[in-house]
């Protein structure tokens, strides 16, 4: 059975593939930067929506107040952690902004920021909780009013706490991006599928995506590693 | 609201031995809970004022009360004249007048020893950085722990941890200390330092409330002891009395164990 496939694995097929009309440069460079593009900015959208409901949900939870505010984040949380990412992104493109002139870069950093802001939101919230109590009646006593306190005192610690988590959580939305290539976003996954078009061959093209997704993870996922091993150290002080 | 303007490191209309904190019929309750019942005091300025009674009656929750730690459930607590248990009572200001020292230090653990004291002035009173450094310089010394102003809270000991938390407080200027339990989670060796600390700041007539188990240092230095049992004062005296000649039947139950 493999001798069939040792056709699509020559010299010849990896330069039509990859070498030919620069289209390693194009669709898989290129793919790359888009991908790291929309991650990026869903990340940024992602922490600031993580953030703000993230600290409205633990207000809520050691204060018992915004009850109105806590609702409509729980609403939020449930709708966008119940149902899957790619029909959200569908229904993003589809349904609400159907005009031809809606940027998709636009409609997938709302789609997947959106998304990941949920996720985000109960890293923050579990981070903020994390804190002894006895922090937060430090700040109190010391004359912080509740704000000051937050932001201060327990922000700094919770952050820090939920460091990896984040970037753990980022790390998998790049891959999650993947999804982007339905709306014809043309991302890294897009481009294997241009070149497979045009080439006749489905194996080097994904086979290279794959390779090229995994080498980013890695890097990314070692570069988080070495961040908790300093922090750890730090701690130590 | 406030009528004294002038009041951000004191307040001058209170004399020595006047009232600063005057309790009126203190209530509070976890749920069905009833854990302090109608509860009444006056502290004075200057006052160091010891709280003792078995675990479990009420000394914490009666002093997180007074900054309001805990929110009573009845009665009014006034803090150099103004209900601070009232609505519109700025909560924040008045803490930045009452010093709190708990059990656990609390201290923050992302801050050096000197941001960890510098930090409430410079942002709450306006004080400028160099003067807040010079000023936590100061106290470090006379606690004995300037050599360790770069250093992080989990370097420290315990003893030294609590010696921190202490100044760290003091840094606001406070016109009360309240201890709340201060060397309950020390070794047995580090229970002097802090207790050396607090002993000089009753030298110097800062009005304290403390709650503790330490019942040879309550007869040492307090004005006054109360005895708290079931959530109610059952009875008070100065320390020669209170300990020679306990009245009631509790109190030299309480005694018995303890000394």
């Amino acid at each position: 059975m493999f001798e069939n496939l040792a056709p699509y694995f020559t010299k010849e097929q990896f330069y039509l593939n990859f070498i030919e009309d620069d289209r390693f440069v194009k669709y898989i460079l290129g793919g790359l930067k888009t991908t790291l593009l929309i991650t990026f900015l869903a990340v940024i959208l992602g922490i600031l929506l993580g953030f703000i409901v993230g600290v409205i949900r633990a207000s809520h939870d050691k204060t018992g107040k915004l009850k109105i505010l806590n609702g409509i984040c729980r609403v939020y949380l449930s709708v966008i952690r119940g149902t899957p990412v790619v029909v959200q992104l569908m229904i993003m493109y589809y349904c609400i902004f159907t005009s031809p002139d809606a940027s998709k870069l636009v409609t997938s950093v709302l789609a997947f920021g959106i998304n990941s802001g949920a996720y985000v939101a109960e890293i923050f919230r579990s981070g903020i909780m994390s804190i002894d109590n006895g922090q937060f009646e430090a700040g109190r006593s010391l004359g912080f009013n509740y704000t000051q306190t937050v932001w201060y005192i327990i922000m700094p610690q919770a952050v820090k706490n939920v460091l990896p988590a984040l970037c753990n959580e980022f790390i998998a939305l790049l891959k999650e991006t993947s999804v982007a290539t339905l709306i014809a976003m043309t991302d890294l996954t897009y481009g294997a599928n241009v070149i497979k078009s045009r080439t006749y061959n489905p194996y080097l093209p994904l086979f290279m995506v794959a390779f090229v997704y995994w080498l980013v993870v890695t890097v990314l996922t070692a570069l988080v590693g070495r961040l908790e091993i300093r922090m750890r150290k730090n701690e130590m002080r | 609201m406030s009528e004294n303007k002038n009041t951000a490191y004191g307040n001058a209309n209170i004399a020595m031995g006047e009232k600063l904190i005057e309790v009126k019929n203190l209530c509070k309750s976890f749920g069905n809970v009833s854990v302090l019942k109608d509860i009444s005091t006056d502290i004075k300025k200057g006052e160091v004022v010891f709280v003792v009674g078995p675990s479990g009656s009420g000394k914490s929750t009666f002093l997180r009360c007074l900054n309001l730690l805990e929110v009573p459930t009845g009665g009014n607590i006034l803090f150099e004249g103004e209900d601070i248990t009232a609505k519109k009572a700025n909560i924040d200001k008045l803490r930045q007048k009452m010093g709190m020292v708990f059990q656990q230090f609390n201290l923050f653990p992302h801050m050096s020893i000197l941001k960890n004291m510098t930090i409430a002035p410079v942002k709450l009173l306006g004080m400028n950085e160099k003067e807040a450094c010079e000023e936590a310089e100061r106290l470090l010394d006379r606690v004995g722990l300037l050599d360790k102003r770069d250093a992080y809270p989990n370097q420290l000991s315990g003893g030294q941890k609590q010696r921190i938390a202490i100044v760290r407080a003091l840094m606001m200027k406070p016109d009360v200390m309240l201890f709340d339990e201060p060397t309950s989670a020390l070794d047995p060796e580090m229970v002097g330092e802090v207790l050396g600390v607090m002993r000089e700041l009753a030298r110097e007539h800062m009005t304290m409330v403390v709650v503790t188990h330490e019942m040879n240092f309550a007869k040492e230095v307090a004005d006054r002891v109360m005895f708290l049992d079931g959530g109610d004062f059952v009875e008070e005296g100065s320390p020669e009395e209170f300990f020679t000649n306990p009245k009631s039947d509790r109190l030299k139950l309480f005694l018995s164990k303890v000394l």
